[in-house]
């Protein structure tokens, strides 16, 4: 961190006075460490989206296209027209202020523009004045002019919510904020306004089939990298298949797991198991990637990333899709895949081959969440748990917003964890399930030039975190998204040193006993375990 | 400044109400109060249908609770409906009992630094109890409108005056309704970061509101005004042949007035969200996204990357790992 970052003490004096100017004058500052940079030039061509220039949100002049705000005018139409979301959270909003102190960013900043009420405003007062009688009123019924200050505003606060939707939970009429983001987004990218950090891995994406742009011999090398320090840890061969015809099972992945630390030992974690189980499946190098930034760029994004994976899953025959630990990707995989990629009438309904078990809740999508089919084999004793493996692990998991508020998986990850590990403690009651906090990184803004406001908003995450720290001695952070993988280290170091982060994958392959493996003495990250008398028990 | 403007409004909205009353009768017993009646129906009718006629292209229902998933682990049907019927009890609980805003809590950093979580049910309160008690009086208000007055008309009445204080016996209601507006106003004034957010619109609706209501008791309590005439006016406008009989108090036509005003200005306003509560995608759609195919009606193609254009470009370097090819 270089020198000007804010130490925790001085970033947690947080001013919640909000300014006496009326916030219908836009007024914003870019300021370092709170802002993301602009997407580049390249990556917006390759995808086809308009203005791909060079330009950064400090520049005076964002180079906009000379009739701009027609285009942000007619696309607001477009949507109001196509998204009944869109036009109701324009209309019903009664202001109550009851989502303010829900986001994690007004929490952590206490810029009042960061209150969700405050930032749909940004909108709503824009859709007043061109969309409705009353707006002809201007500042007296809420309305503005849309100018370049007001756009600026919406790229600055647009880009500073990770559409968690935990204001949501709270809004009596279930006002979405990221609902809002995400129309906001793509207003803004119809005039080339975007941020790197999102638009270069949906470009690579695009290209490659993951985030990171690694091809197909990349994607073999880091498997194969994978198996070999298995076998290492373990004394297990392990021939990890990519690109398999006739498997029954397509596995998809976020890369990072195969790119990343700690997602890494998730990685290696699911091919324990599967190995373990003798499961019949396939990685693919072309579906080599199951997050999709184009969450965070569009709903047309989304729909042209995700359709690789229906897609190779026909090509490759396979049964059905089993889907890895991955916050937003399972967003998307949940409420989106069917409905733009479907439908996978050409896959069969999910069983797992081990149990018998059909997975009646994806009878249609034929997706299965690598949660839910490892919990049912727990259930069913298909697997030799040791957790006193994992004694040397004080666990606690942070739900991610996405599985929390998409699907509402909670319990069966708990149930893995609680399997896996013989210390296991929940952080407080308004900071986990539904209730759960942002890792104040999602939706594209895990970048280090916007580190302030990482902090800031991963506050109250790491808070709850500090309490099960101090109160229990948890000394990891467990969770099943690789956003969070990602971007919880660095909180962790600045809020509450001394907490690792990691999968709940990987804890279970810690306690997992395999048949043939050598005696552990280390975990998947190469730490001793504690050598206890190992208490072998049948889950 | 907003709240000002807006209490000026409605204060002059008043004084018209009470001059105009007495001046010109017709005018505000009678036109006006039809004129927002129609303004009332049409407009709600139009936005109601622009709403619901407006696609919903996703199931993006948010979760609060377990999702349906394995048999044996316990799933929350009211929190994360599964199912047509769930949904309906999700909703009505919203609707009904403004569940999500139950939820409220304050969150404040205290030292350590300790993010503290605290109860805020006031809000929560106070919106129940304004929704609940204008219901009630609307309903209360049917024995204008109506000749016979209905026996569960007159029990509402009964029960509303169940303490039997004063004469007239005074109504729960008008306390409760008053107490709510209060608070509610009160809470946009006081609280820096809602008087923040807080427009004219949303001054407006309260003060119309508190209007409304302090118009209704001072008629009844203070004035005791005769209320046959009145009734007579109500029987009139409702079996379309009004008339404004003699002797009418100017205050009732402030009541009147305001009343039209909030019923015109509903279906342009903040106050739709009566409506829109019933539409909005994240509640009213069971989370069962997995199970069944939502259909986007506009599901436009688009630009993707096949599998072909893949093994194309990257055909070298996916022989050269020994990875199968399609087109060898």
């Amino acid at each position: 961190m270089s020198e000007e970052t804010l130490s925790p003490e001085q970033l947690v004096q947080i001013d919640y006075t909000p300014s006496k100017k009326n916030w219908l004058d836009p007024t914003v500052e870019f300021r370092k460490g709170t802002y993301c940079y602009s997407g580049v030039a390249k990556h917006v061509k390759y995808l086809d989206l308009p203005n791909p220039r060079e330009w950064q949100p400090t520049d005076s002049d964002w180079k906009l296209p000379p009739d701009w705000k027609q285009i942000i005018l007619d696309g607001m139409k477009e949507r109001l027209e196509k998204y009944r979301s869109f036009r109701l959270f324009m209309d019903i909003c009664v202001r109550c202020g009851a989502c303010a102190d829900k986001c994690h960013f007004y929490v952590g900043s206490g810029d009042p523009k960061n209150m969700p009420v405050m930032r749909a405003e940004l909108l709503r007062s824009v859709y007043r004045r061109y969309f409705t009688a009353a707006g002809k009123l201007g500042k007296l019924a809420g309305a503005r002019d849309l100018d370049e200050g007001v756009l600026k505003e919406w790229f600055y606060y647009f880009y500073q919510c990770t559409e968690c939707r935990r204001c949501s939970v709270f809004c009596p009429y279930g006002i979405d904020t990221a609902e809002i983001t995400m129309i906001g987004r793509e207003l803004l990218n119809l005039v080339g306004c975007n941020i790197n950090w999102v638009i270069e891995p949906v470009s690579n994406c695009f290209r490659t089939g993951n985030h990171l742009g690694i091809q197909p011999h990349g994607f073999k090398d880091s498997m194969e990298f994978a198996a070999e320090d298995l076998e290492e840890i373990t004394g297990i061969k392990i021939e990890p298949p990519i690109n398999k015809k006739g498997a029954e099972i397509l596995f998809i992945i976020p890369s990072a797991d195969y790119f990343a630390s700690p997602h890494y030992y998730t990685l290696l974690g699911y091919m324990l198991l599967f190995k373990e189980i003798g499961l019949d499946y396939t990685f693919s190098a072309f579906a080599g990637e199951g997050g999709n930034f184009g969450l965070f760029t569009s709903h047309e994004m989304i729909k042209r990333l995700n359709a690789k994976i229906y897609e190779e899953a026909k090509r490759l025959g396979v049964k059905w899709i089993l889907g890895g630990e991955c916050g937003h990707m399972w967003r998307v995989m949940h409420q989106y895949m069917d409905t733009m990629n479907g439908p996978a009438d050409f896959l069969e309904e999910p069983v797992s081959p081990l149990t018998g078990t059909r997975f009646e809740n994806a009878l249609s999508t034929k997706m299965v969440h690598i949660c839910e089919f490892t919990a049912d084999l727990i259930k069913n004793n298909k697997l030799k748990i040791d957790a006193s493996r994992n004694n040397h692990r004080k666990v606690t998991f942070h739900d991610s917003c996405n599985p929390a508020r998409a699907l509402g998986l909670f319990e069966e990850p708990r149930y893995i964890l609680r399997k896996a590990c013989n210390y296991f403690y929940e952080m407080p009651e308004n900071t986990i399930r539904e209730q759960t906090f942002c890792c104040g990184a999602g939706a594209g803004l895990g970048t280090d030039e916007n580190l302030e406001m990482r902090m800031r908003g991963g506050f109250p995450r790491a808070n709850a975190v500090k309490y099960v720290h101090d109160k229990y001695g948890v000394n990891l952070l467990s969770c099943i998204c690789a956003i969070d993988k990602a971007t919880l280290p660095t909180l962790m170091d600045y809020w509450v040193p001394g907490v690792e982060v990691g999968g709940v994958h990987e804890l279970l392959a810690n306690a997992l006993v395999i048949e043939g493996e050598r005696e552990r003495t280390t975990d998947l990250r190469g730490d001793e375990m504690e050598q206890s008398g190992a208490e072998t028990t049948d889950a | 400044m907003a709240a000002f403007y807006s209490l000026i409004l409605v204060l002059l909205l008043s004084i018209a109400g009470y001059f105009g009353g007495s001046a010109a009768g017709t005018f505000f017993g009678i036109i006006i109060p039809y004129a927002a009646i129609a303004v009332f129906l049409v407009g709600l009718v139009y936005r109601i249908l622009l709403w619901a006629n407006t696609p919903v292209p996703f199931r993006i229902t948010a979760t609060c609770g377990q999702q349906k998933s394995l048999p044996w682990i316990q799933s929350n049907r009211l929190d994360n409906p599964a199912s047509g019927t769930a949904t309906v009890i999700r909703m009505a609980l919203e609707v009904l009992l403004f569940r999500s805003l139950f939820r409220n809590t304050k969150a404040e950093i205290k030292d350590g630094p300790r993010l503290v979580f605290s109860e805020r049910k006031f809000l929560w309160l106070a919106a129940l109890a304004f929704h609940w008690t204008f219901l009630f009086i609307l309903f209360r208000h049917l024995r204008f409108f109506l000749e016979p007055v209905p026996g569960c008309v007159l029990i509402a009445q009964e029960l509303d005056g169940f303490f039997q204080i004063g004469t007239p016996i005074l109504y729960m209601t008008d306390l409760i309704i008053l107490a709510a507006l209060a608070f509610l106003l009160i809470r946009r004034l006081a609280d820096v970061q809602i008087r923040y957010i807080s427009l004219f619109a949303d001054y407006f609706a309260l003060f119309l509101l508190l209007g409304l209501a302090l118009s209704g008791v001072v008629l009844r309590y203070f004035i005791k005004t005769d209320i046959s005439g009145i009734k007579e006016l109500a029987m009139g406008l409702v079996t379309f042949s009004p008339a404004v009989p003699a002797g009418i108090h100017p205050i009732f036509f402030i009541h009147i007035f305001l009343l039209s005003i909030l019923v015109a200005y509903f279906p342009f306003s903040k106050l739709m969200h009566m409506g829109g509560v019933f539409l909005s995608p994240t509640r009213n759609l069971a989370n069962n996204n997995r199970t069944k195919r939502h259909i986007n009606p506009w599901n436009h193609p688009v630009k993707v990357h096949t599998y072909e254009e893949w093994e194309e470009e990257f055909r070298d370097k996916i022989k050269a790992a020994g990875l199968p090819l399609e087109k060898v």
